[in-house]
């Protein structure tokens, strides 16, 4: 049988989804009662009165509820998910704002009715009345802080952080040649086509609860529903259906929806359902990305970095639940394929009243990727360098794996890279795009009255993180195998690559595998979905599982067939010796024998009842095994893994209307061993056409009241096919030496570089420095007029050629 | 996103439709293609009591080519009048702004003289008609008028349309010989309202110079904005590739420009410029008299 | 406060006729998904543009949230389940979204799903630009879009080939029908 684990093949999951039948959140709960939300309309305000009298004779009006009406620990703050020591200042919201509202959005009155019409109907006509306070809305706000999101949160400050590895503004003093660098990168979200939704379900003879909701964490969300409701954990069942796309912002939780929604569906003994609109999304859900930047480097003449200190103030919005990730990842990530000779790292996290902050696809990444690549721009156009040979003397080498960057990473483990071969990533790259080429081609370009530029920038991601996840296998007497796992999945073909998996572990025919994700009903125990990190957990999780059903499978068949375990092997489907093909059991049988039976339901079944039994010397089931050919196992590792990549891409700027057009988008991708290369190149796809998003399109935009003025598809310009490059792409594959499978990550990987990467060609085609992103013709035209007016230093190697 | 409860009527004439708009008065609110009004409800941001689906009067779904023009009943949609090969050797501009109106599955259901009513500064269709001097036939029960576009559009989505009428067509007046017109617009997306745009209309005279051209502005003024450009491209030779940028200059001291989240102010005039030298050049290229290939490229 | 006036419309979707009694302000959307159980067709922004919700109505590709559901009657409607033969097997253009990995989370395919079987019946051999233009009123946050391209172009392919298939079981022998049929599904 052909080896499934790196090959192509078409995923399990289209032909459902092709033909209409995905199961999203809403499309559950037909007949379910429909909940929607009074929202803030203020960015800051003390909540006066909450008058709901005029909605009470509305038809289908089912019950109102505000802050007041929640019982015990629903009515204290929601979990901090995250805790850090640097955090010294947490805060969460409430499911219900209680007296006071910290951003546009949030959440302060529920109403549950009929249907989400007269829900809306309800909510338009509850009187509530808010004395406003001063909103700190962007960062310069918040670093001011002449007003305070949280009374009791001096200067706006929800973390400081300082991490160092050896002695960076000594090494920066004593350096040849220093640079500093003043970097702004701007609000994005990860917006995903399927908004949250949550839909519970109370069993009041049962006491328990079932609750769908479109989350990246079902055990997490489980988790914080039984806490909340003060119920038993085996009587709460999360189950995640088909999601819509989650990008980061569905592993943030228990939104305040996931725990209210469950509460009132008990309460009131009626499923409630709630469908997030696309108006909730843009100001309830996470955002993500805004940070301001300052880089000191000190470096030599070959350009290679001797000193980097770096200064970042990190815009966390209005709430802290999910810690300071975001921040963290940013301040280590930055690091990418280099090696500074020493490193300072220092992020202040801050409050501003604005919809929180929480992992967008990249997680801090593009951020990090973005000072770090802007840094080594700046120093190769400062030594009159060639920017691919400036960061190629910055390479850690392979020999020097793995390598200790001497700080904390995101996971709490150590900044250790497990394999990565950058230079080889680089000359794959160079070749890919004709970075030696392109001189010519500017200059072919520029007699046409063109104007072109080229751009590079690497990046590593820890992906993979632990703590752990868990796979179940199990070959049912019917020959099936049905894998579980707890993470959940949000279109990333994990159904498919699973049971490529498992298909090799156990040679059986890949139709013959079904997989279920985030169903709390069939396995517990989970993290979730989130870094990269589904393949790497999940993915080795279920392969060891597989391998343990695959010893069981041997030995069982082995004493049915009185051979040595050792003798025997399996190929599709069925165990056989391997010297003699005729003696075999297919897995089917080896199942049901796998069980021993006092009652047969079927034909099958009769091999395994007792009196079919001849050796009646041992227990039916031997001291120390289980009955069922199944197994569990878990997979921790001992720290992440590292995948990295490297993009270039030729950009035209048009010298009239300052309209920004990419040419060419070439990647360079090494996330180790790829299980489906389909998959991946999918995934690249996906995140190359988020980060040109975020470097050329998105942006969310607060007027100085916090009132976010772009919230809807009309005004944040999410691309469509006519914006999104072609990409060409070629892949490396460095296995990681971490895990069974020597896989690292791919979900996030195309996203991360892809503003420094712009930022970096639109400057080389203007000739000026570019220091904020994202960019728009009409910012691009401004700058040109700035630095015409010489309000701005061309770049060094402008004018080299200028006068060449 | 719901929209809010309104009473709905779908008459099926004309005469029918009148009468219930009589009744309801301000309170009515004609509902066509529903492709700029659904979206206002379902945001709630309107909320009119009443809506008369004209949706089921036939006789208002036609594209018709008369000697002067074409005239677009109120029900034709834009992918009709878009495709209608009639219409396009007639009035070519019409096809070459159709293009640039959203995205086929929005014309599909989307109607021409719906756009126009709506009156979207930045829409393509009122500045068509603003440009060829188009006229709108408006029917209340007692009265029908026709009006000129230069008397339709009174501000920001607001038509001279009064409450009880209905717009039953627009009528596109074909252009003089030897004169070709082009649409040229940049949006931050392809399908998005401008952030600056016009379209324009060059006639030549005998020896393919400039004897008139005109252009209508999107996006950059409270209604679409006509500014006659002949002063300053007047005698410039068609086949020309320079010359036209005093077109551009001029036509940016005329336009009125606003700043929002996609755009400052100056840049947008500054594309007026750009804009208005590529749209003069194009359409003139298109006024000669052996034209190439219609070029009706979508980017400057 | 008065309950809202019902009107009882009649929608043929995917070849069935059915019976329901709306608000006029359902829109056509909720109506398909709620009060039909075709929960296909997905909703995305309820302000038409990302396209999720897009099915065709009388043939040609129309967005369900901007139509109210009574406007709908009368109307031949197609959903996302409608565009498999009535035997289950899937469309052109369904397989070929599958072959050429042009879906990830599948919430919009729906909408690009309806809005290529439209598009490539009337522009059989589109070029790519072609594609692009017909699909650029359809967001997806998962592809990047370049694989949805290339589905749309093979889904093309696969009708041609579907196309000359056709014509050479029901030719009469000559060979020349087929002939030509099969340089066309080549070209």
């Amino acid at each position: 049988m052909t080896r499934l684990f790196g090959s192509p093949i078409p995923r399990l999951e289209d032909e459902r989804l092709v033909s209409g039948r995905g199961r999203y959140l809403d499309d559950l709960g037909r007949g379910a009662l429909a909940a929607a939300f009074v929202r803030a309309p203020h960015a800051h305000a003390r909540i006066v009165d909450v008058d709901v009298t005029d909605a009470l004779d509305i038809d289908g009006l089912v019950a109102v509820y505000t802050w007041e009406d929640l019982p015990g620990k629903l009515a204290e703050p929601l979990p901090l998910l995250i805790p850090h020591p640097a955090l010294t200042h947490p805060k969460t919201g409430y499911p219900l704002a209680r007296e006071e509202v910290n951003h546009v959005g949030e959440p302060v009155v529920m109403v549950v009715a009929r249907d989400r019409y007269v829900a809306e109907d309800a909510c338009d006509r509850i009187r509530v009345t808010y004395d406003p306070l001063p909103p700190v809305v962007t960062i310069e706000d918040a670093v001011r802080a002449e007003h305070l999101v949280h009374e009791e949160v001096p200067g706006n400050v929800a973390a400081h952080l300082v991490q160092e590895n050896g002695d960076a503004r000594a090494a920066i003093a004593a350096a040849p040649h220093t640079l500093e660098l003043d970097l702004d990168i701007q609000r994005s979200a990860s917006m995903p086509m399927e908004g949250r939704g949550v839909y519970a379900r109370w069993d009041a003879e049962d006491g328990s609860l079932r609750v769908y909701t479109s989350t990246q964490t079902s055990t997490s969300v489980r988790a914080a529903i039984a806490a909340k409701l003060d119920l038993p954990l085996h009587k709460v069942e999360v189950v995640v259906p088909d999601v819509g796309g989650g990008f980061g912002v569905k592993i943030m939780h228990p939104w305040p929806e996931e725990v209210l929604i469950p509460w009132a569906a008990r309460l009131l003994g009626r499923e409630i359902k709630w469908t997030e609109d696309r108006r909730e999304h843009f100001i309830s859900s996470a955002h993500e990305r805004r940070q301001l930047q300052k880089v000191r480097v000190g470096f030599d003449d070959a350009g290679r970095v001797l000193g980097l200190d770096v200064e970042i103030w990190h815009d966390n919005g209005a709430y802290t639940p999910y810690g300071v990730i975001v921040p963290i990842i940013t301040s280590t990530q930055l690091l990418g394929p280099y090696k500074p000779g020493a490193y300072r790292v220092e992020f202040r996290s801050l409050y501003t009243n604005t919809v929180m902050v929480t992992p967008y696809r990249g997680a801090g990444r593009p951020q990090g990727v973005y000072a770090m690549e802007r840094t080594l721009d700046a120093i190769a156009d400062y030594l009159g360098k060639d920017r691919a040979e400036v960061r190629e003397v910055n390479f850690v080498k392979p020999e020097e794996m793995p390598y200790d960057h001497g700080l904390v990473f995101q996971d709490g483990r150590p900044l250790v890279y497990d394999s990565g071969d950058f230079a080889a990533s680089l000359r794959l790259l160079k070749e890919l795009v004709g970075w030696d080429d392109f001189e010519s081609y500017r200059e072919q370009a520029r007699a046409q009255g063109r104007r072109v530029g080229i751009g590079i920038a690497c990046y590593v991601e820890g992906t993979g993180v632990g703590p752990y996840e868990g796979g179940h296998v199990l070959v049912e007497p019917s020959g099936r195998v049905m894998v579980s796992t707890g993470l959940t999945t949000q279109g990333q073909g994990h159904h498919t690559v699973f049971a490529q998996i498992v298909a090799d572990e156990l040679s059986v025919p890949i139709e013959q595998v079904h997989v279920t994700t985030g169903d709390t009903r069939l396995f517990g125990y989970a993290v979730g979905t989130f870094a990269s990190r589904a393949a790497v957990m999940s993915g080795n999780a279920i392969a060891l599982a597989a391998r343990e059903v695959r010893a069981k499978a041997l030995k069982i068949a082995g004493e049915a067939l009185s051979r040595d375990p050792e003798d025997l092997e399996i190929v599709a489907g069925a165990v056989r010796a391997k010297d003699d093909p005729d003696t075999a059991l297919d897995l089917a049988t080896v199942a049901v024998l796998s069980n021993p039976l006092r009652y047969a339901f079927d034909e099958a079944a009769k091999r395994a009842t007792q009196f079919a039994v001849t050796d009646t010397s041992k227990p039916p089931v031997p001291e120390g095994e289980k009955p069922g050919l199944e197994a569990t196992a878990y997979y921790s590792p001992p720290r992440s893994t590292f995948a990295n990549g490297m993009h270039a891409a030729i950009v035209e700027t048009d010298p009239d209307t300052a309209d920004i057009k990419i040419l060419r988008y070439c990647v360079v991708h090494d996330c180790g061993r790829m299980i489906n290369p389909r998959i991946v190149a999918g995934q690249i796809h996906g995140g190359v056409a988020q980060g040109v998003a975020g470097a050329l399109y998105e942006r969310i935009v607060y007027d100085e009241n916090g009132q976010l003025l772009n919230a809807s598809f009309m005004d944040f310009l999410m691309p469509y096919a006519t914006e999104v490059p072609k990409i060409e792409h070629a892949h490396l594959e460095t296995s990681s030496p971490l895990n069974p499978l020597g896989i690292k990550g791919a979900g996030e990987a195309g996203v991360i570089p892809v503003s420094a990467l712009l930022a970096s060609a639109i400057e080389d085609a203007e000739g000026f420095r570019i220091t904020r992103m994202p960019i728009s013709p009409s910012d691009l035209w401004h700058l040109r007029q700035r630095f015409a007016a010489g309000e701005i230093e061309p770049l060094h190697r402008a004018s080299r050629r200028e006068t060449a | 996103m719901k929209p809010p409860p309104f009473t709905y009527h779908a008459p099926t004439t004309v005469g029918e439709a009148l009468g219930v708009l009589a009744e309801l008065g301000p309170e009515g609110k004609v509902l066509a293609g529903g492709q700029s009004l659904i979206p206002l409800l379902n945001m709630r941001l309107a909320v009119p009591p009443h809506l008369v689906d004209i949706n089921r009067i036939p006789e208002l779904a036609y594209v018709r080519v008369d000697a002067g023009g074409v005239r677009v009943g109120a029900l034709a949609r834009h992918a009709e009048l878009e495709r209608h090969a009639g219409a396009y050797q007639a009035v070519p501009l019409l096809r070459q702004a159709l293009q640039l109106v959203a995205h086929p599955v929005i014309r599909n259901r989307g109607t021409t003289v719906g756009s126009i009513v709506h009156a979207d500064p930045a829409a393509e269709m009122p500045a068509v008609l603003a440009l060829l001097g188009g006229t709108v036939e408006l029917a209340r029960k007692d009265r029908r008028r026709t009006v000129g576009a230069a008397d339709f559009f009174l501000g920001p989505l607001e038509s001279c349309l009064e409450p009880g009428e209905l717009a039953l067509a627009v009528h596109f007046p074909h252009l003089p010989g030897r004169t070709g017109t082009a649409f040229v617009e940049l949006a931050r997306r392809h399908g998005d309202y401008a952030l600056a745009g016009l379209a324009a209309a060059v006639t030549l005279d005998e020896d393919l110079r400039v004897a008139h051209a005109r252009a209508a502005y999107v996006g950059v003024a409270p209604v679409p904005l006509v500014v006659d450009l002949t002063d300053a491209v007047r005698g410039v030779s068609a086949a020309g590739e320079r010359s036209w940028t005093l077109a551009g200059r001029l036509a940016q001291s005329e336009v009125q420009p606003e700043a929002d989240i996609h755009a400052t102010a100056e840049y947008r005039r500054h594309l007026v410029g750009v804009l208005t030298a590529r749209a003069l050049h194009q359409a003139a290229q298109r006024a000669l008299p052996e034209p190439g290939p219609d070029r009706t490229e979508t980017t400057p | 406060m008065t309950v809202p006036e019902l009107h009882e419309i009649t929608l043929r979707v995917n070849g069935v006729a059915y019976r329901t009694r709306v608000p006029a302000r359902r829109l056509l959307s909720d109506c398909l998904r709620h009060d039909l159980g075709l929960t296909g067709t997905h909703v995305g922004c309820e302000h038409g543009v990302c396209g999720c919700c897009t099915v065709l109505v009388d043939g040609q590709p129309a967005r369900s949230c901007l139509m109210f559901a009574v406007m709908a009657e009368g109307c031949e409607v197609t959903t996302v389940e409608g565009l498999a033969a009535p035997d289950g097997t899937l469309s052109a253009v369904q397989r070929a979204f599958a072959e050429c990995h042009g879906l990830q989370c599948g919430f919009c395919t729906p909408g690009f799903l309806t809005v290529l079987t439209a598009f490539l019946t009337e522009n059989p051999k589109p070029t790519e630009e072609e594609v692009v233009e017909a699909i650029s009123g359809n967001l997806c946050r998962c592809t990047g879009y370049q694989n949805i391209v290339a589905a749309a172009l093979r889904a093309a392919e696969i009708l041609r080939e579907e196309r000359a298939e056709e014509i050479v079981a029901a030719g009469d022998g000559d060979g020349a029908e087929p002939e030509r049929a099969r340089e066309e599904a080549a070209e």
